[in-house]
C-alpha cells in the first residue's frame, strides 16, 4: 500500500471499528496478498463455482412460482394448445413460468444451461485435476470432496429435471423407478417408500423438491465450502516454470488481481448462459406436454450428464437370473452399478493406488506435465473413452439416425468398443507420452530447429539450431519419475528377498512400479544412469555454430528408453 | 528480505511488459484501520514474530502510458452495461406475456440485454486488471503443513492426558453402555421413513385387469369391437375401463392392442410353473394385447412397426416380435411383453378374460 493513497475517514473509522472487534486485519493482510497462480486450466474449478452460484440465483427466483405437487388441475393459462388439457400443478405452473412470468423463460432456461455447465465444468476440472497429477499428497481430501460434488450433482440434476413433471422427465423418472425395483432384497420396498406407494403416486414431486431445493444444494454447498478452505489453506498448485519451486506459489495476489479477475470471469460465464438462454431453447416443456406413463416420444435422451447410465443400460445384454423364487436383474443391476464404480470409485481409489505404486510419500505442489506420467495419463484416457463410449451409446438412437448404421449394430460396436476402445487409448497414449518425452529430450540437447539453413565448408547443409533459454528449459527439466523399487523376486547379496517385493501383492506393487518409474531420461535431470547429470550450463550440448553437426552431437544414439528390467541403479 | 528468492523476468523473450517485481521493503505505518487510536493496545508483542513476507506491488508511476486509452474502454464498458442494465428494465415493464410470439420476444429482449451487460462487466473487469493494474509477478513462500514436533509431541500428549481423565478406556461399563445408548438413536431417523409408504404386499403382482373388464381406446375412452379394429398390422393403446385418468393404474395396465392379417399371429403355448403365460386361445380374430409396460425399467413400449411386428422400447431398444407372444429378439429386456387374454362380450365389444397371468412391468425381487 502506497503512502501517497488516502484512505477515506469512513473507510478508515469502519476498517478499526470492525479489527477490534473482529482481528480481521490479521487475517485479511495475509489473504489479500495470498498469490494464486496464473494458468487458463486454473479457470474450470471456477466455471463450476460460478454456475452454482448461478443456479442458487435462478433456482430461488424459480421457487417463489413453481408449485411442487401432483394435484390435478385443469389448464387454462396462455399456452392455448394445451388449453383445457388435466396436468399435475407442477407442470402447469412450469408452463406459468414460461408463458406469463416476465422473465420466467429466461430464468428457466438459464437454470438448466447452468445446470449442465455445472456438470461439464465439474467433468473437466476433474480430468485436469487428474492429468497434471494435483490430486497427489497433500491434495487426496479434496480430489474426494470433488468426486462427491459430482455424484451428488448427477443426483441434483436428475431429481431437477424431474419436477416439471413433463412427458421427457416423467420418462427419465419411471426409469428411475424400474432401475430401483431391480435392487435385490430392498428394491420394491425402496421404490414404495420413495413414491409413496405404487408409480407414479401422487406425492414424489414434493418430495423431490425438497431435496432438489434444499437437502441436495445445502451439502453441495457445504462441501464446495470445505473444498475452497481447504485449497485456500493447502495453497494453489502451480505449473512448473522457472523459479516454481514445491516450496513457493508464483502468480498475482488476490486483491486486487484475483478479485478483478475472478469477478470478470463470473459476468463472462453469467453472460454466457444469459446467451444460451436467449438463443438456444432448452427444455422446451411445452412441447413435450404433461407426464403419462402410457406415452412415450422416440430418441427420448436425458442430460448429458445421466448418458452415460443411460448408454449403459442400452447397451446391457438382458441377463436375469432366477433363483429360489428371486429375481436378480443383471440387465438392470450392472448398467446402474458398476460404470459409476468403475469411473468415480477408480478415480478416488487412484491417488491411493499411485501412492502405493511409486512409494512416493512426499508434498506435491508443482504439476506434473501429462507426458511426463505416461501410466496416469494413459488411465487417465482410458477412462474418458469407457466413459464417451457408454455416453454415446446413451444416444444409440440419434446416433443410428444421423449415420444410417442400423440401430443394433450401433449397440455391438458399443458393446465391443466398450472393452476395446479403453485397451487400445491406453498403449496409445502411453506410446504418445513417450514419444512426447522423447522430444523434450531432443529439444533440451539440440535445441529449437531455427529454419536457418547453413552450407558447411565441405558442402554439407544443416539446420542452425537454437539452444533452449532458462525459461523454456525450466518447464521441460521439472520431469520427476518415481524412484525404483527393487524387482520382484529380487534378492539382496544374503539372499533375502526384498521385503517390499515379497508375496503376491508384493510382486504386482513391483511390477506397477517398474510402470510408473518408465521414462526417457534427460541429460539433465539425471535418473542416474549412465551420462552427466548435467547440471552445467545449457551451451554446454547446444552450441550454435556451424560446427554442429545433428547425429554427431546426440552422445547417445540409441533411444535412451529407461528400461525398468536393467538393475536400478540406486539399489545395490 | 534479502533471503526472498528472485524470480527473474523474461529478458529478451520480447514479452512486452516484463512482470515488475519489487523485493519488498518494510510496511509503512497501516493507514486504512486508522492509527491505532481507540485500541491503545498498540504495543502488544504476541504474533509479531510470524510476520507474512512483504512484498510491495509496483508503484503508480509505472503504469504503462497507454493507461488513459484503458481506462476510457473500461468506462465505456461500464457505460455499455448501464445502458444495457436499463434495456433490460424497460424490457421487463414494456414488453408483455401471456402468448408464444410474445414470450420469444420478451426472452428475447430481456435475454440479449442482461448478456451485454454482463458482458460489459466482464470486459470492464477484464480490461482494468490487464491493462490498467501494472503487471506483477509475486512468490509466496508455502508454510509448511506439517506441525512442528512439539506441536505434535503436545498433542498426543494432551490426547493421552485427556482420554485418561475420562477413563474412556478404564471404565468399559461406561463406554458400552454410550454405545448401547446411541444405537436406537441412529436407527431412528431410518425408523421413522417407514411411513413414507405402503409395504408393497403382491401389489406388482396385480393390475385391475379382470373378466369382463372393457378394452377402451386410449384418448376417445370408447369400448372397441373386434370389427372397428379390422385394419391388419393396426394398433392402438388400450386402457381398462372405469381407470382411464387413474395414473397408478395406467402406469401397470395400459395395454397395446394389435391386429394381424391371418396366419400372421402364431403364438405357441407357454407355461411358466405351470401358469399359462401365452396362447392364440387368448386371442380373437387375429387380435391380440400385450403390455404396454416394458419389462426392462417400464417404459411404454410405444414403437410398432407394421412390416416386421416388431415392437420397440424407446427408452433402450429393446425389440419385441408381436407376431410370436412378444419374445425378445433385442435389447436388454429380459422377457417377454405379459399378454392380456381377451375375448368379448355379449355386446360384442373386447373385454379381458382375466388379469395378466404374470406381473407386468420390469422385474422385482420377489417376482420370482
Amino acid at each position: 500500500m502506497s503512502d501517497t493513497i488516502d484512505v477515506p475517514k469512513a473507510l478508515s473509522g469502519t476498517g478499526s471499528w470492525l479489527d477490534d472487534r473482529f482481528h480481521g486485519a490479521r487475517g485479511l493482510r495475509v489473504l489479500m496478498r495470498k498469490v494464486f497462480p496464473d494458468h487458463w486450466s486454473f479457470m474450470l474449478g471456477e466455471i463450476a463455482l460460478w454456475s452454482f452460484v448461478i443456479l442458487l440465483l435462478t433456482g430461488t427466483f424459480l421457487a417463489l412460482f413453481f408449485v411442487p405437487s401432483s394435484a390435478p388441475v385443469v389448464y387454462h393459462g396462455s399456452y392455448v394448445k394445451l388449453n383445457g388439457l388435466t396436468m399435475s400443478q407442477a407442470y402447469a405452473s412450469t408452463l406459468n413460468i414460461s408463458f406469463d412470468v416476465r422473465a420466467g423463460l429466461l430464468m428457466r432456461q438459464i437454470h438448466h444451461w447452468a445446470a449442465d455447465l455445472f456438470m461439464a465444468a465439474l467433468i473437466i476440472h476433474m480430468l485436469r485435476i487428474f492429468f497434471t497429477g494435483a490430486y497427489r499428497k497433500p491434495r487426496e481430501v479434496n480430489w474426494l470432496i470433488g468426486i462427491g460434488l459430482f455424484t451428488l450433482g448427477l443426483l441434483e440434476g436428475l431429481f431437477g429435471y424431474s419436477l416439471p413433471d413433463d412427458q421427457l422427465s416423467g420418462a427419465g423418472l419411471r426409469i428411475f423407478e424400474g432401475v430401483l425395483q431391480g435392487i435385490p432384497i430392498v428394491g420394491t420396498y425402496l421404490s414404495f417408500f420413495l413414491f409413496g406407494g405404487p408409480y407414479p403416486g401422487d406425492i414424489i414431486i414434493p418430495r423431490l423438491y425438497i431435496v432438489h431445493v434444499l437437502l441436495i444444494p445445502g451439502l453441495i454447498l457445504a462441501l464446495i465450502t470445505a473444498h475452497l478452505f481447504i485449497m485456500v489453506h493447502q495453497k494453489h498448485t502451480q505449473m512448473p516454470g522457472l523459479g516454481r519451486t514445491e516450496r513457493n506459489v508464483v502468480g498475482q495476489p488476490f486483491f486486487p488481481y484475483f478479485i478483478a479477475k475472478g469477478t470478470a470471469w463470473f459476468f463472462f460465464i453469467f453472460a454466457a448462459l444469459a446467451l444460451l438462454a436467449t438463443f438456444a431453447q432448452i427444455n422446451p416443456i411445452w412441447l413435450y406436454g404433461p407426464y403419462s406413463p402410457v406415452q412415450i416420444s422416440s430418441a427420448s435422451q436425458p442430460d448429458f450428464y445421466m448418458g452415460i447410465l443411460e448408454g449403459s443400460l442400452r447397451m446391457m445384454p438382458a441377463w436375469e437370473w432366477n433363483f429360489l423364487g428371486h429375481t436378480i436383474s443383471f440387465s438392470v443391476l450392472i448398467p446402474f452399478a458398476v460404470p459409476l464404480t468403475v469411473v468415480l470409485g477408480g478415480a478416488a481409489f487412484w491417488p491411493f493406488f499411485e501412492q502405493w505404486a511409486t512409494g512416493d510419500r512426499s508434498y506435491h505442489n508443482v504439476l506434473d506435465r501429462p507426458r511426463n506420467a505416461p501410466i496416469r495419463t494413459a488411465t487417465g484416457m482410458a477412462a474418458v473413452v469407457f466413459y464417451g463410449v457408454l455416453w454415446a451409446e446413451g444416444a444409440n438412437d440419434v446416433i443410428a439416425d444421423y449415420t444410417q448404421i442400423p440401430l443394433y449394430t450401433v449397440t455391438w460396436i458399443a458393446r465391443v468398443l466398450i472393452f476395446v476402445g479403453p485397451a487400445i487409448a491406453f498403449y496409445v497414449t502411453r506410446r504418445i507420452c513417450i514419444g512426447l518425452q522423447r522430444k523434450d529430450r531432443e529439444l533440451l540437447e539440440h535445441g529449437l530447429e531455427t529454419g536457418i539453413i547453413r552450407q558447411l565448408p565441405d558442402g554439407e547443409f544443416i539446420e542452425v539450431h537454437r539452444p533452449l533459454d532458462e525459461e523454456e528449459r525450466a518447464p521441460l527439466e521439472a520431469k520427476k519419475v518415481p524412484a525404483l523399487m527393487p524387482a520382484p523376486g529380487s534378492e539382496d547379496e544374503n539372499g533375502v528377498p526384498a521385503p517390499q517385493a515379497h508375496g503376491a501383492l508384493g510382486r504386482a506393487r513391483a511390477i506397477a512400479n517398474r510402470a510408473f518409474a518408465e521414462t526417457i531420461t534427460l541429460e539433465t535431470n539425471g535418473h542416474g544412469n549412465g551420462h552427466g547429470n548435467g547440471h552445467g550450463p545449457p551451451e554446454e550440448h547446444a552450441e550454435i555454430g556451424p560446427g554442429e553437426l545433428p547425429e554427431s552431437s546426440i552422445p547417445h544414439s540409441d533411444p535412451l528408453l529407461w528400461h525398468p528390467h536393467e538393475e536400478p541403479p540406486e539399489q545395490s | 528480505m534479502s533471503d526472498m528468492e528472485e524470480v527473474e523476468g523474461p529478458e529478451g523473450s520480447g514479452a512486452p511488459v516484463p512482470p515488475h517485481r519489487v523485493i519488498g521493503t518494510p510496511p509503512p505505518t497501516p493507514r486504512l484501520l486508522g492509527s491505532g487510536a481507540d485500541d491503545g493496545g498498540a504495543a502488544d508483542g504476541h504474533g509479531a514474530e510470524v510476520e507474512p513476507a512483504e512484498e510491495k506491488l509496483p508503484e503508480v508511476s509505472d503504469y504503462p502510458a497507454h493507461a488513459s486509452n484503458a481506462e476510457k474502454i473500461v468506462a465505456f464498458c461500464f457505460v455499455l452495461a448501464f445502458i444495457a442494465g436499463c434495456g433490460f428494465i424497460a424490457a421487463y415493464i414494456g414488453l408483455e406475456v401471456g402468448s408464444v410470439d410474445s414470450v420469444f420476444r420478451s426472452n428475447l429482449a430481456l435475454g440479449l440485454s442482461l448478456s451485454v451487460a454482463l458482458v460489459g462487466l466482464g470486459f470492464g473487469a477484464l480490461i482494468w486488471v490487464r491493462q490498467l493494474m501494472p503487471d506483477v509477478e509475486m512468490v509466496e513462500e508455502r508454510h509448511e503443513l506439517r506441525s512442528s514436533d512439539a506441536d505434535r509431541e503436545a498433542f498426543d500428549e494432551y490426547f493421552v492426558e485427556g482420554t485418561a481423565a475420562s477413563q474412556f478406556v478404564k471404565r468399559p461399563m461406561v463406554r458400552r453402555t454410550l454405545l448401547l445408548a446411541t444405537l436406537p438413536l441412529a436407527a431412528i431417523p431410518i425408523v421413522v421413513l417407514r411411513d413414507m409408504g405402503p409395504l408393497p404386499g403382491t401389489s406388482l403382482r396385480h393390475t385391475v385387469w379382470s373378466p369382463g373388464r372393457r378394452l377402451l381406446v386410449y384418448g376417445t375412452n370408447q369400448p372397441i369391437t373386434p370389427a372397428e379394429f379390422s385394419a391388419p398390422g393396426q394398433s392402438i393403446t388400450i386402457v381398462p375401463e372405469g381407470y382411464t385418468d387413474d395414473l397408478d393404474v395406467l402406469a401397470k395396465a395400459t395395454v397395446t392392442l394389435i391386429k394381424f392379417r391371418p396366419g400372421e399371429l402364431q403364438i405357441p403355448t407357454v407355461s411358466n410353473g405351470g401358469t399359462l403365460i401365452g396362447t392364440m386361445n387368448w386371442t380373437v380374430d387375429n387380435i391380440v394385447a400385450y403390455s404396454r409396460i416394458c419389462t426392462h425399467v417400464g417404459c411404454p413400449v410405444g414403437l410398432y412397426e407394421q412390416t416386421t411386428h416388431h415392437l420397440l422400447c424407446p427408452c433402450h431398444q429393446s425389440t419385441f416380435d408381436a407376431s410370436t407372444g412378444a419374445t425378445v429378439i433385442f435389447g436388454p429386456a429380459p422377457r417377454p411383453l405379459p399378454q392380456l387374454p381377451l375375448t368379448t362380450d355379449a355386446q360384442g365389444y373386447l373385454v379381458a378374460k382375466s388379469d395378466f397371468t404374470q406381473p407386468v412391468g420390469p422385474s422385482f425381487w420377489e417376482r420370482g
